[in-house]
């Protein structure tokens, strides 16, 4: 006998001023394999033609279907009903800003991350179209790819109780992103400049070490590493700057 | 009161090709504005994973490799539908596009030297890398190559290269206006002054006027109903091209089928699979493409792969499944070091999606619809043919590098280089010209949109009586079982037909819905027209086709014909008509003849024109069609042009 599943969804459309933020259920019978993918499109079709949700390569890569599913931040396409109850609630991530129903603005977000943390290679050199490519070591390039993975989904934002209560916290994602450009040898930014980004109350010193993010995040990023690479350069760092600043000597931690 | 924007540049569509048309554009000293359905990173690009073709030849496969021989490999590939000279600037640029997106922060897979594994046609081999060659970046193989010369990150490829890309679009300061669909283009019969587009947050409309309109929109896999695609590539861009009535898509019916689609959800795993050393079993787990392929084996190019797969499976050698039948790919021998590591994405598509472990278990696949070789037809430049001032870039366009097939890693190469070379020279071309705002005509514009949206809206159009999904699904049918790998007369003549019906009852399109912001129903209602216009250009290109080249494959006429079809297929949509007008134009100047491709094994029909004779009527037949003349003159890229004086006269 196939499940017959209950989808709690959450339904608002804040362009509507007679719209009021609330659940509606929808019965859809499980087929085999069934994802979310499939099952809100089944859903849109036939019984909410209204409902707001985005997909987009629908294969777990580009990140667009992040949702609240039963709580957890997550990619709703690669998501098997099989592997939930019969009662499934979805519900837009927070921390960003709602578009409608299940549908939020992590686009705005993440261009504004990028500008913030400068998320591009800085450098003097100019590229040279008759010169060889500059040499890289092939572990230092799995290294960076490593961290180049994220899909800025947004599931560890969602999932970041810092980021959640304040809107200047630059979040794991962020972090990762500086960690992906400390790592590359093309990047000139120095680690004093790195500090000034980073070693703040809205960077690695914000986070409360829930490490909500490294629980959630699809692609399984090492964001406690991350982490805790961060704090050690900045550590570093700071110790010294506070010799620099008072000639004392501050422990250097390795 | 609706919004007007001008810049002088707009692109349309923020994956590589967009985004790399916008930078070369900006370099030029022009604002650039770019529109994208989705966060330019969400952009179908991000989903590319085996790689990118340019004959670096760093690693010991690649040794002797050259622009050459890529562009030999490129023109076989295309079964000799390409425009060759577009195939040499791609090949020629290629090398320095890679190396300047490693420039950037593309973390390539680079050369170790020393002695490495391989699995080369089904055997375990162990070969020297050059240790002077040490953290170049390094080749993998792919279908129909003649050397090692696909770059890559792991299975990342389109997702790091976009990645480097948009940081460079956010250091340059582009804007990037995400969410915004272009809903029609705004021109005056002779030249394009911009879009009309649509708000997918609120629905509203705006007019952006630009001197060059670029479209960068990417493939239209969705008009299938199988396809390896992202949901968003359904074809908007081509669509509000054909809706001018003026520009022609090229080669519609040139439709590229993968051999490697997951069964089910048909999500996509890379030819990398198989450059690495997968193979193809059948329901015996026997490896049956060395019967059919000799030479190539699992790696002959993508045509001709995915029909030795469909002829398998008709011989009874399918695997059976609640989702069709399949064949198998097996990766099991590759370890599971590499699987987690070069086709990381690969394993986690087939642990999250199948529920198949590729490190012990065997991968369900079969040939699935995947690239757009046709597309909006435009000249070397990137200069769409009948409407000045409107360009294309990437999948959306047929600059026609790729001719009736394309191979793999080709594509994603050709989005960097297409925007590159022609980013550039649109660019050039933009600062040349004044920016000339005509309200009146981008009020027009918008206000036929209005009416169209504000119908839709109020009940539907005409008699009301037709639902959005139900016909789409009919159109996605219809073309999935008639215009697929193996193609009949009759079965296009009927899906000719059926589709001109499809498309007659998208005039009585019923709405369930009633609001206008961003409300997917709508957002499809305005889409279903022109997808249903794609469709039947795809079909009747096919059906008037007779001949077999690349991947327009007929059972009716098995040959390739150089005699009578060394052309290429141009539709337009005159308006109020119910289907496309086809016409056609020589390829291009050839400077490689017609010959055997190496695998594939079909018969050919032989030119009866001697090359100089056909190579002197390019120009003339073109100019005919629309083509504007280009900012070099036509042959110069071509390297050892056969008496190509005889075409200047003319």
């Amino acid at each position: 006998m196939a499940r017959e599943l209950t989808f709690r969804i959450f339904r608002y459309d804040p362009l509507d001023p007679e719209s009021k933020p609330c659940f509606v259920d929808y019965k859809l019978e499980e087929t085999p394999r069934l994802n979310l993918f499939v099952a809100l499109h089944r859903i849109r079709e036939k019984q909410a033609p209204d409902l707001q949700f985005d997909f987009v390569c629908r294969a777990g890569v580009c990140g667009s279907c992040g949702m609240m599913i039963n709580g957890r931040p997550t990619l709703a396409c690669r998501t098997l009903t099989a592997e939930l109850p019969e009662l499934i609630t979805l519900a837009p991530m927070p921390a960003f800003k709602l578009i409608g129903d299940l549908s939020v603005d992590t686009g705005t977000w993440f261009r504004g991350m990028s500008e913030r943390v400068e998320s591009w290679i800085h450098t003097q050199k100019e590229f040279d179209p008759n010169a060889e490519e500059e040499r890289m070591d092939n572990e230092t390039a799995q290294k960076i790819y490593e961290l180049e993975r994220c899909i800025e989904c947004g599931c560890c934002v969602a999932g970041c109780a810092t980021a959640n209560v304040r809107e200047d916290f630059l979040g794991a994602t962020a972090l990762n992103r500086i960690g992906r450009f400390m790592l590359d040898p093309r990047d000139e930014r120095d680690s004093e400049e790195w500090f000034e980004i980073v070693a703040t109350d809205e960077g690695v010193f914000g986070c409360m070490g829930l490490m909500g993010c490294d629980d959630v995040c699809p692609k399984e990023l090492p964001l406690l590493e991350v982490f805790a690479y961060m704090r050690r350069r900045m550590s570093q760092v700071a110790a010294g700057k506070a010799k620099a600043d008072s000639g004392t000597s501050l422990p250097v931690i390795n | 009161m609706s919004e007007l924007i001008t810049t002088d540049v707009l692109v349309i569509g923020a994956g590589l090709a967009g985004e790399r048309a916008a930078i070369s554009a900006a370099a030029e000293g022009n604002d650039v504005v770019i529109l994208s359905l989705v966060p330019p990173r969400r952009s179908h690009s991000c989903a590319a994973q085996g790689g990118m073709q340019a004959a670096l030849g760093n690693c010991n496969k690649g040794a002797g490799d050259s622009e050459e021989l890529h562009w030999l490999d490129t023109v076989k590939g295309s079964d000799w539908g390409c425009d060759q000279e577009v195939a040499r600037i791609f090949a020629d640029t290629a090398p320095v596009a890679m190396r300047e997106m490693a420039h950037h922060g593309v973390p390539w897979t680079r050369v170790k030297g020393g002695p490495a594994d391989y699995f080369i046609k089904g055997k375990k081999v162990t070969l020297e890398e050059p240790h002077e060659n040490e953290g170049l970046i390094m080749h993998r193989d792919f279908g129909g190559v003649s050397r090692w010369r696909t770059c890559y990150t792991a299975d990342g490829t389109g997702h790091t290269v976009l990645y480097s890309m948009d940081n460079m679009v956010v250091e340059l300061g582009i804007s990037v206006h995400d969410r915004m669909e272009a809903i029609s283009l705004i021109h005056d019969g002779e030249r394009c002054h911009g879009a009309v587009v649509r708000c997918l947050r609120t629905g509203a409309l705006k007019s952006y006027l630009a001197k060059a309109t670029v479209i960068a929109t990417g493939g239209f896999g969705r008009v299938y109903k199988y396809s390896t695609n992202a949901i968003i590539c359904q074809g908007t861009g081509q669509s509000i091209a054909i809706d001018t009535g003026l520009v022609p898509l090229g080669n519609m019916e040139a439709v590229q089928f993968h051999p490697t689609g997951i069964v089910p959800t048909d999500i996509l795993v890379t030819e990398g699979c198989r450059g690495d050393g997968g193979l193809l079993l059948d329901v015996d787990e026997y490896r049956f493409m060395p019967d059919y392929e000799p030479e190539k084996q699992e790696l002959a190019s993508r045509d001709v792969v995915s029909r030795r797969m469909t002829e398998h499976i008709k011989k009874g050698k399918g695997v059976p499944s609640p989702d069709g039948e399949h064949l198998w790919l097996d990766l099991r021998h590759l370890g599971e070091d590499h699987l987690r590591t070069k086709l990381r994405e690969v394993y986690d598509i087939c642990m999250y999606f199948l529920g198949v472990n590729p490190i012990t278990e065997l991968v369900p696949v079969r040939p699935t619809q995947h690239y757009s070789m046709g597309g909006i037809r435009v000249n070397k430049d990137g200069h769409a043919y009948s409407l000045k001032g409107l360009w294309s870039v990437g999948e959306s366009a047929c600059w026609d590098m790729h001719g009736m097939n394309r191979l793999g890693g080709n594509s994603l190469a050709e989005t960097v280089v297409a925007g590159m070379f022609c980013g550039q020279r649109m660019g050039q071309w933009a600062s040349a010209q004044p920016l000339d705002i005509n309200k009146a005509l981008a009020d027009e514009a918008l206000a036929v949109q209005q009416d169209r949206i504000n119908s839709l809206l109020s009940g539907g159009l005409g008699n009301a009586n037709e639902n959005v999904d139900e016909l789409l699904n009919s159109a996605q049918e219809t073309l999935q079982s008639k215009v697929g790998i193996f193609r009949k007369g009759d079965e296009l003549k009927e899906a000719v037909d059926d589709l001109r019906d499809i498309y007659r009852r998208t005039a009585n399109i019923k709405m369930r819905t009633t609001f206008k912001g961003a409300n997917p129903e709508l957002a499809s209602a305005i889409r279903l027209p022109g997808m249903v216009k794609l469709a039947l250009c795809v079909a009747k290109g096919a059906l008037l086709r007779t001949e077999s080249r690349g991947g327009h494959s007929r059972e009716d006429y098995p040959e390739r014909n150089d005699r009578d079809w060394l052309k290429r297929t141009l539709a337009r949509w005159p308006a109020g008509a119910d289907e496309p007008e086809i016409s056609y134009e020589p390829v291009g100047l050839l400077e490689s003849p017609p010959g055997q491709r190496g695998y594939g094994g079909a018969e050919n029909i032989a030119m009866e024109q001697s090359v100089e004779e056909y190579n002197a009527t390019v120009k003339k037949e073109w100019i005919k069609q629309g083509w504007h003349e280009t900012s070099t003159p036509l042959g110069e890229e071509l390297k050892e042009m056969v008496e190509y004086a005889s075409t200047k006269e003319s």
